[in-house]
This record gives structure tokens, sequence and C-alpha cells, in this order.
């Protein structure tokens, strides 16, 4: 089964080769019967490499230590789907899922893109084939997850315990969705460029795919942040860590994509600013993804001395990146500009957005590079780091959250600031008391927390705002103006939904960054402390086994007024003894919008126990922001002008043999 | 100790999140009685980086060295120092590496100045891009065809 996983991933790039040049010449010199072949190619491309990560995913609930990578990875007393996912739990077997995840998006494509112009499918595939070809030959040269020992090992060394947890089920899937999502918008982009022009099937095209890769990868950075709090025990979700500035920027860059495509779909202008943000948004996926595979985030010097792998994925990188912004420059000139419009506009506002939102990405990129640069250049070392950050980005975002809620108001072309600022007062008003009480009313505020607090509301209410003035709330009769709002288009529901949930995340991190406590003591069996109000005793250390683990649970009871006990809550520390690692099982009871996060330290001598306890207010808003944000997305996809779409081109209809060979 | 974390940050790199183990930072036995003072010497710690970790701030991280550098803060706030005071002598003895905040200087200018000068350079073309648009919007008409819409106008 292994060498079957080995010889189908080697066929899936011989496919890949294929599918890279038959179509490209096919559609060069206008040969139908090349250009068909792309479809079956794609779609046969992608069932190989499902079978080759079948045949490594099998191997692995097998625990089929013969496999160099299952031995290094997987324990036979691991639950089985820890060994399943420790499938992509290491470098080589992430790497198949991104190139299975690639060669799925080209398959939709081609089996989905039916009603695309020939030679714009043929030439959109051939470079989707052409990066599945560079990361295939990558996989195959130097991280051949197939590799066989010889004798076979009885026992396996375990997957990192840090990774044993249902994160890793749903993180890396998801953020690789979205990371690659990009890259049909991306080859979108090549394909235009290739052909010199942007037709109308283009900009129908490229607003969807954004939307699906955006709401995967806010998925992903949501759901990786919530890990990071869980697992890590020290409650922060967020670190600006390099390895999450990676993530972070292909999302910065597709939510400016995701914007300036609504200008182009609707309005036909910024299409050759569009163009270079897919560009752009792919090429920070394909950066991220060095910058993750090659270990130069280390250090520039370890880098250097294994570079093997590194070097590979740079040149991966310098090639689609360099040869598409090449081609960019080439080809941009002969490109027909959109139309126009007035500064004051729907369009205005969303180029405001790209400005602050590319600005964004670019200090991030800046941020995240610059120790690099500075250690090559001067062989000195300096961090850059979450204070940085802080204060770069959160500057740069307050004037763009302030805008938000304009934006759906003011129409295309030519827009009026001041009915829609008549139509905000409302939401004005609201966001304005929602500062007031929160200095007033809560101890300890700030005068920052009050703002942040008030932007917060002001995003929620400006969301709620355009859904209501578009329903034409105040105007009509309640009856009608109900009728309306269902009868909404779902993009104007997304829109407001996806600002909504912008909102709420807000909200979240202004309540647990301004308003949380925290307590750091050492425990005895008995005590009990008192945070934000609430009694909290701790009951003591109870040891419990585990299928691979053994671990220390330590009991706490949360106390009301009357010393009666309302609530258990059970922290844990569990020791793996293959890898000899310990980790944090952070013990969290949810409350309201709230949590109590409990996280045990070190046992003393005396029996005492190092607790550290937090108060996160409002803290779940954070992820559950990203969820209503990815709703949002979900709606907007769902809209009625995408499902539809517009009438087929049928005289360039390709041969209906697309579809052959999907089961 | 350094090698078993170098260890974890390879398996932890491979995805997007910082994972980097069990993290044990501040302990109780290290904090200052003052909670002032101890306030100020969190403050001071989250800006400091743990020079073995990745990306870790002392005050996050449960290495030895992170420890020893969270007691060398408190001792020097305990004898008096300002914040200033504290960094200074910390950068005189580890380097500039340590500062999770670079200092604002010529190498780091670029750091620094680049969100400003980014805002302000895309500001400018889009402010001469909407000039462009506007121009071409108004001065569509030539001469000519102004003269044909007249003879146009006046047919009707």
């Amino acid at each position: 089964m292994v060498e079957i996983g080995h010889f189908a991933l080697v066929l899936a790039l011989a496919l890949a080769l294929v599918q890279m040049i038959v179509p490209l010449v096919g559609a060069r010199v206008g040969s139908q019967s090349m250009m068909a072949v792309a479809g079956p190619v794609t779609v046969t491309g992608f069932a190989l490499t499902a079978l080759s990560f079948a045949a490594l995913a099998i191997a692995y609930a097998r625990s089929d230590f013969s496999v160099a990578n299952v031995w290094e990875n997987s324990h036979s007393l691991q639950p089985l789907i820890y060994k399943i996912t420790g499938t992509w739990g290491n470098h080589e077997g992430s790497m198949l899922l991104w190139v299975l995840i690639l060669t799925f998006f080209g398959a939709l494509v081609a089996v989905f893109g039916t009603n695309l112009p020939a030679t714009l499918k043929a030439n959109v595939l051939a470079v989707q084939g052409a990066i599945g070809t560079a990361f295939f030959l990558f996989i195959l040269i130097t991280s051949n997850p197939f590799a066989r020992l010889s004798p076979a090992p009885v026992e396996g060394r375990d997957l990192n315990p840090i990774l044993q947890d249902f994160g890793l089920a749903v993180h890396p899937p998801l953020l690789y969705l979205g990371y690659v999502g990009f890259s049909v918008c991306f080859s979108f982009s090549v394909a235009a460029l290739i052909e010199g022009r942007i037709d109308a099937a283009w900009a129908r095209w490229v607003r969807p795919w954004t939307l699906v890769a955006w709401i995967f990868l806010t998925g992903g950075i949501a759901m990786g942040s919530y890990w990071a709090y869980y697992e890590l025990g020290w409650g922060g979700f967020w670190f600006w860590d390099p390895v999450e500035n990676a993530s972070f920027m292909p999302w910065l860059a597709g939510t400016a994509l995701l914007h300036s495509a609504i200008v182009m779909e609707k309005r036909s202008a910024l299409k050759i600013w569009t163009l270079l943000l897919a560009i752009l948004t792919f090429s920070l996926s394909l950066l991220g993804t060095f910058l993750v595979r090659s270990g130069v985030l280390t250090s520039v010097h370890a880098f250097a001395t294994d570079p093997t792998r590194g070097v590979f994925i740079l040149a991966i990188l310098m090639l689609f990146i360099g040869g598409s912004l090449a081609l960019f420059a080439l080809r941009a000139s002969t490109l027909a500009a959109g139309g126009l419009f007035q500064p004051i506009s729907r369009e205005g506002a969303l180029v405001l957005n790209n400005l602050f939102l590319t600005t964004a990405t670019a200090t991030v990129l800046i941020g995240t590079l610059y120790p690099l640069a500075v250690e090559a250049l001067s062989a000195d070392k300096i961090s850059v780091g979450a204070p940085f950050f802080n204060m770069t980005f959160a500057p740069l975002m307050v004037p763009l959250l302030l805008l938000v809620p304009f934006g759906p108001l003011l129409a295309w072309k030519r827009g009026d600031v001041l009915a829609a600022a008549q139509r905000l007062m409302v939401a004005f008003a609201a966001a304005l008391l929602a500062a007031l009480v929160t200095l007033v009313f809560i101890d300890g505020a700030s005068v920052l927390a009050a703002l942040g607090a008030g932007l917060a509301f002001w995003l929620i209410c400006g969301a709620l705002t355009d859904l209501a003035v578009k329903a034409g709330v105040g105007n009509v009769a309640w009856n009608v103006s109900a009728r309306r709002l269902v009868g909404l288009p779902r993009s104007i529901f997304g829109t407001a939904i996806a600002h909504l949930g912008l909102g709420l995340t807000l909200l979240g991190m202004v309540g647990t960054l301004c308003f949380g406590a925290e307590r750091i003591l050492s425990m005895h069996a008995g005590e009990t402390v008192e945070i934000a109000g609430r009694a909290l005793r701790f009951d003591g250390l109870y040891p419990a086994p585990g299928p691979n683990y053994t671990e220390q649970n330590g009991r706490f009871a949360i106390l009301n007024a009357a010393g009666a006990v309302s609530g258990e809550v059970t922290s844990s520390k569990r020791f793996y003894p293959v890898r000899q690692m310990t980790t944090t099982e952070a013990g969290i009871r949810t409350i309201g919008f709230s949590q109590l996060y409990i996280s045990l330290g070190d046992e003393a001598a005396d029996g005492s126990v190092v607790v550290r306890i937090w108060w996160k207010p409002l803290v779940t808003l954070i992820w559950g922001g990203g969820l209503v944000m990815m709703v949002g997305g979900a709606m907007s996809l769902a809209d009625r002008r995408l499902r539809v779409g517009a009438p087929a081109r049928r005289r360039n209809k390709t041969v209906a043999a697309d579809g052959a060979g999907v089961s | 100790m350094n090698r078993a974390r170098t260890a974890l940050l390879s398996l932890s790199l491979l995805f997007v999140l910082a994972l980097s183990g069990a993290a044990q930072a501040v302990k109780p036995d290290e904090m200052l009685a003052d909670p002032a003072l101890e306030a100020r010497a969190r403050a001071l710690s989250e800006g400091l980086r743990c020079m073995v970790c990745q990306n870790q701030s002392i005050d996050e991280s449960d290495a030895d060295l992170a420890r020893d550098l969270r007691i060398l803060v408190r001792e020097r706030l305990k004898a008096g120092d300002t914040d200033k005071q504290v960094i200074d002598y910390i950068v005189s003895r580890y380097g500039e590496f340590v500062l999770l905040k670079p200092r604002f200087e010529l190498r780091t200018l670029l750091l620094w100045g680049a969100p400003v000068l980014l805002l302000l350079a895309g500001g400018l073309f889009v402010f001469r891009a909407s000039r462009v648009g506007r121009s071409a919007e108004t001065e569509a008409l030539t001469e000519q065809e102004k003269a044909a819409l007249e003879t146009l106008l006046k047919r009707e």
C-alpha cells in the first residue's frame, strides 16, 4: 500500500507536467483537443494525490513503523484520531496535504468551470499544474513521506504531545484550504496576463474563489488562535509570532482582495489592481510556506547549515513570485483599465480599505523579515516582537475600523458622506453610550478601553444600521420593511454579518485585554482564592492514567457567595513518557461569553502547587466573531448572482468531458 | 533544555501555531511584595526577549535564563532604578537582541518608518489616480466632438 502511495505520487507529478504544458500550448496554437486535456488530467491528478495521501494515512492508522515517517511521528498506543491526524503532524505529511488541497482546487475548477472560456480555463489549469509540479518535485526530492526503514522498528517515537489534540484535526486542513485556495485566484490572474486580457468571466470567477479561500483561512486562523490559547497554558490568543504572521499576511491581503474584487465585479473598475492583489496574496501564502518550512525563522545561520529544503522552496518562491510579477510588469499596460468613479463613493471607500489593509500587510511583512535582513547584512541580531506590532498595527486598524460602517452605505460611483453619516447617527450614539457606560460603570476602565468598546459597538451597530437602512426601517411600515429585509440579496447580509463579526472580535479583545484579571500563587489543597468577584477553592491533585500518558488533575471548585459549590474546573498536567514531555491542559470554564482559565505549574516539595488563574471577560467573542465572519462569507457565497451566474458562452464551451473521472 | 526547545520548535514550526510547550512564566516566589513595583516588573518583562526561546518574552517563558532575567529586573527595580535604567542595564549586558520592541535608530529607521511611508505613498498614489480619473472623465470631449454634439442638439 505504501509503495502504491509513492507510485501514485510519482504519477501525479507526471500528470502535473502534462497539465502544465499541453493546455498551455493548446491555448497558444488554438487546439481545442489539446486544451481539453486539462480537465481530465487535473481530475485524475487529484485522484492520484488523494490515493497517495490515503496510503500514508492508512500506514499511520495501522502504525506501520516500517515507514520512517510513521515511526518518527506515531506510537501504537495513541488514540486512533491522533494516529490519523499525525499524518499531517509532520513536515512530509503536511506537504502532502498541501498538494492534495492544491489538486483538489484544480479539480474543482476543472469540474465547475464548464462555462469558462476554453483558453482561460486551459491557462488557469496549466498554471495550477505548474504549481503542482514544483511541489510534487519538492516532496519527492527533499521530503519523501514514503521512505522505508529496514529492519522495521517495533515501536514508534510518538507524535509531539502538543499536537495530540483535536486542534490538529481541524487547524492545518482549514489553514491549508485557505492558503492554497488563493492559488486559484493566482492562477486566474496569471492566466489573464498570459492571455493579455481580463474578460467578464475572469471578473465573475475571482470573487467566489477568494471568498472560499478567505472563509477557510479565517476559520484556520481563529481555530489556531483558540488552540494556542487553551494548549499553551498562558492564556494568550495572539503572539505576533513569525509563524502566526505567516498566516495573517495572506489573510490581510486576501481581505483586501475580497473587497477590491467586489468593485471589479460590480463596476469593472480596479481590474489591474485586483489582479496584482491576487498575485500578491498567493505569493504571501508561498512566502509563509517558505518561512515555516525552511527553518529560516530560527536563524539565518541555522538555515544556512541545512539548506536543501529551504533553497528548494526559495527557488519555487522566486520562480512563482518573480515570474508572475515580471509577467505583470510586461502585460499590465496592455490590460484595459476599468470604470471611473468619484473619490466619495462605495468604490472610493473600498480603495481606502485596500490602502489600509495593504499597508498593514506590508508592516507585518517588514516586521517579520526585518530581523532576518539585519542578521544577514550586519551579523547583528535584533528582535521584532509583539510590542512593535501592537504599536504599528493598531494605529493602522483604527481609521479602517472607523470607516467600515460608511462603506456599505455609500452609493456606487458617487456617494454622499453626509447622508451616510445621518443614517449612522443611531449607531454613533450607541457607540458613544457604550464608551461612556464602560468608563463610568466599570472599575478601573481606562479611556483607551472605553474607546475600544465604543469602536466595537460602532462596528456592530453600523452593520445592523446597514441592514435596517436597506430594508427601509423607519421609512416604510414595519411589515413592509420586515418583508424587504428577508428579500435582501444574501451578499448584503454577508457584508453586514461579516462586519458584525469583526465588531464582536474587537469587543472580545477589548474585554480580555483591558478588563481581565490574573492571579499567580502557590496553593495548598483546601485553600481558597478570590478572582474577579468569584471564590475558587483548590481541592487537590489527583493522578489519572491516560492511553499514552499519565496525568495529574488539579480539581477546583467555584464557590458562590454563600460558600456553596456552584461549579467545578479540572486543570491537568500530562506527562508523555515516550518523548519525556509535559503538557498543560488548561482548566477552562465558560461563564456567559467569558472564561475562567486555570493552569497548573510546578508542584513544590511541601505539596503546594503553583497555580495561575485568569478571568477573561468576553474572551470567547474573539473566536466567535471569527465564526460570524465565516458565516458572513458563506452567506455572500450563497448569493443568487454567484449561483445563477451570467449566461454561459456557448460557442466557447469546452468539450463536455470535464466531469469525467470524478466519482 | 535548549536542545529540547529547538526540537520542539522545529516541530511546532510545522504549523502556523507557535506551540512551544507548557509555559510556566513568572513564579510566585519571584514576585515582589510591592504591587506597584511588581506591575512595573511585569510590564518591563513583556518587552524583554527570552534569548533562548523562539519569540517569547521573559514574562511568558519557563527557561532558566528567562527566570534569571526576571529576577534581575526585579532586583534593579528594588534598587530604585527607573524603567529606562533597567532596560539600559539589561541591554548593556545582553545586547539589543533582548528588546522585543527595537529602539528607533539608524538601522531600524526603515522598520519604524515603513508604515507611515507606505501609507503616505499609497495615499498619494490613490489621490493622483483619482485626479487622473476625474480629468479623464471631464475632458472626454474634444472640440470636434463638442461641435458634433452641438449640431446634434440643434437638430432636435
